[in-house]
């Protein structure tokens, strides 16, 4: 597909800006003061050599970019740890209303009761989901809510004086984000190792402990998609030691209204609101990482917060020992209305049946797989599972990266690959509560016919995608010479 | 695919050999970790001067899967980082025991040296 820079004609178009004031009856620099021009005497329309295209060509080229979009709304979108779930359209409709669209951050609390009401009971949904005392909206996204939760737990230890707890503990098979969070935050972080049935090494873990762990960091159901059955007596340990328990939110969705973290003895957790709330994921955005905590962290929280009196809500920021400001404004609110939205819509009934769905579904597609590719764990899945390419597949060449690409010719978005690291070749399958067995039927279909051709005819396997846009990419040289520019200078 | 153990070299778990040359200790990663990475598109090493300790990172490897931390097997000064990865990262996947080599060090614990595998325990652990 050409660029638009490619598809662009001279004179197609008028340019952007006047040269300068239409009607000719005011200089520029008159207007903005001499200060205020740029130096450079080009015309600014040739500096800046943007596209000259008709509006009616514009339109078919965005509408062409559209129709190569892959998205949970065109597809099966089985990204596992990322819960790859349908955002209902209802959350769009209601963030859109201009009571919410056209609020600002600075405008006075008494013109925006609405959106200090939803902030204010958000925050006591997601205290109720997570059993957690308290929460704060302030972090923009996931990793800077950990970073958040990190500095709140460092902030308790230092209130008592414990400074020497210098160490995060952190399984090896976290998500990336964990140990760069601890480390962020000025701790050394040490890795705990699993079990071969992909669990906490409670042995690793009791001769990790000291009185110079500031804390755990886990997420359960964990990051191979299992329960942490032991996790009372990691708490107990982890407690016993002196240390904190930190959750992960990644995994919530396989648990949401059926277990809480905070009953599994967590301290604090962040959310994800993408993940498990329905919120817009990733690039698009923005983001929201909200935090909780138990009782004896909630003064530490950030400022502001949203604050009830009778039936009047106010931003406050009376909080004396709080880690201070951790952005500019109190989250991404309209981001927190489709969460709310979410939350409204399910209600306290509904909220169960999405934890039991993703399982459910999680744990069919495993059924149906299981015997067809490599199952290298063997308890139950929660709402994701890892399955490897079979030794006849690897001995033909296939590997994960093949398989997942192959994918991509049967329409669907591929699974993760190649995560966790401590399980080689793996492919992380989230199917989500969102899809309905017809589309789970197919996908497993597709999954068979894979692995039939990965023994038969390899080399279909190993070139693939076929039918993409893009063929199969060099990744060695996308990741070498990485080169996002283009420059439609002469 | 077993992966190749040079019986010449000495190993750590983390997947890194050492080789002795004179006073000196050669560190580099294994063809099991190379193998397991897949194509390598980024090494980042220490400078010369920096200290290393014995079983910390001292650099990252990335691949076009992962970045991973690199283990020093040993507590040293380091007197040679490899000049050639920084642009040509893929000398590590096509030549890990030769032209792939990533630190020179200068040893500062010999006792250290009792605690690498030797090509038998460390093929024990990779090639099962």
């Amino acid at each position: 597909m050409e660029l638009i820079f490619e598809k662009s004609r001279k004179g197609a178009a008028d340019p952007y800006f006047p040269k300068e004031d239409p009607a000719g009856t005011r200089k520029a620099a008159d207007v903005l003061g001499k200060g205020a021009l740029r130096t450079e005497p080009e015309d600014v329309n040739k500096r800046l050599a943007l596209p000259e295209l008709s509006e009616l060509e514009v339109v078919r080229h965005v509408l062409g970019l559209c129709r190569r979009q892959v998205g949970i709304d065109s597809t099966f979108y089985p990204l596992g740890s990322c819960t790859m779930k349908y955002n209902p359209k209802i959350n769009e409709a209601v963030s859109r209303m201009p009571q919410f669209a056209g609020m600002h951050p600075l405008q006075p609390d008494n013109t925006a009761q609405g959106t200090l009401q939803v902030l204010y009971e958000l925050e006591a949904g997601l205290c109720h989901v997570t059993g957690m005392d308290a929460v704060t909206l302030n972090p923009m996204a996931g990793a800077h809510g950990e970073w958040t939760g990190i500095l709140l737990i460092k902030a308790y230890h230092d209130s008592r004086g414990d400074g020497k707890r210098r160490k995060i503990l952190v399984p090896t098979a976290a998500h990336g984000t964990n140990p760069a969070s601890a480390a962020m935050c000025g701790y050394e972080v040490v890795a705990i190792p699993g079990t071969d049935d992909g669990l906490v090494d409670l042995k690793g873990l009791e001769a990790a402990l000291g009185d110079d762990v500031a804390a755990l960091m886990l997420t359960n159901p964990n990051t191979l998609g299992l329960f942490e059955s032991d996790i009372l007596k990691i708490q107990k340990m982890v407690h016993d030691a002196g240390g904190q328990l930190y959750y992960d939110g990644a995994n919530l969705n396989a648990i949401l209204g059926v277990a809480r973290p905070g009953d599994m003895g967590f301290d604090v957790v962040h959310m994800n609101l993408h993940k498990t709330f329905s919120t817009p994921h990733g690039g698009g955005g923005p983001g929201a990482g909200p935090v909780g905590v138990k009782k004896h962290l909630a003064e530490f929280l950030p400022v502001p917060f949203v604050k009830k009196t009778g039936d009047t809500y106010a931003m406050s920021s009376d909080r004396p020992k709080s880690i201070g400001r951790v952005g500019a404004f109190y989250g991404n609110s309209n981001v927190y209305v489709r969460a709310y939205t979410y939350f409204r819509t399910y209600g306290k009934e509904g909220l169960p049946e999405v934890g039991k769905h993703a399982v459910l579904n999680a744990a069919y597609v495993l059924a149906k797989l299981q015997d067809t590719y490599t199952r290298p764990l063997k308890h139950p899945c929660m709402h994701e599972f890892i399955l490897q390419p079979t030794k006849e597949m690897l001995a033909k060449g296939v590997r994960t990266l093949h398989i997942a690409k192959r994918l991509i010719d049967y329409g669907y978005h591929p699974p993760t690959i190649y995560f966790p690291l401590v399980v080689s070749e793996a492919m992380m399958i989230e199917p989500t509560e969102t899809e309905s067995k017809a589309t789970l039927d197919k996908f497993v279909e597709a999954m068979k016919k894979i692995a039939k051709e990965a023994l038969e005819t390899p080399e279909l396997v190993i070139n693939a995608p076929h039918s993409a846009p893009v063929g199969k990419v060099d990744e060695t040289k996308a990741a070498k010479d990485l080169d996002l520019r283009f420059c439609a200078c002469e | 695919m077993s992966s190749s153990v040079p019986a010449e070299l000495k190993y750590t778990k983390e997947h890194e050999w050492v080789k002795r040359e004179g006073a000196l200790a050669v560190v580099g990663i294994t063809d099991h970790a190379q193998h397991a990475l897949g194509d390598i598109v980024f090494v980042e090493l220490p400078k010369v001067g920096a200290t290393v300790t014995c079983m910390k990172p001292f650099g990252t490897v990335e691949s076009v899967k992962a970045a991973s931390d690199l283990f020093s097997p040993l507590t040293g000064k380091v007197v040679e980082v490899n000049p050639a990865l920084s642009k040509a990262p893929e000398t590590v996947n096509q030549d890990c025991y030769g032209a792939g080599w990533m630190l020179k060090i200068q040893p500062s614990n010999e006792a250290e040296f009792n605690q690498l595998l030797d090509d038998k325990a460390y093929g024990a652990l990779v090639n099962k």
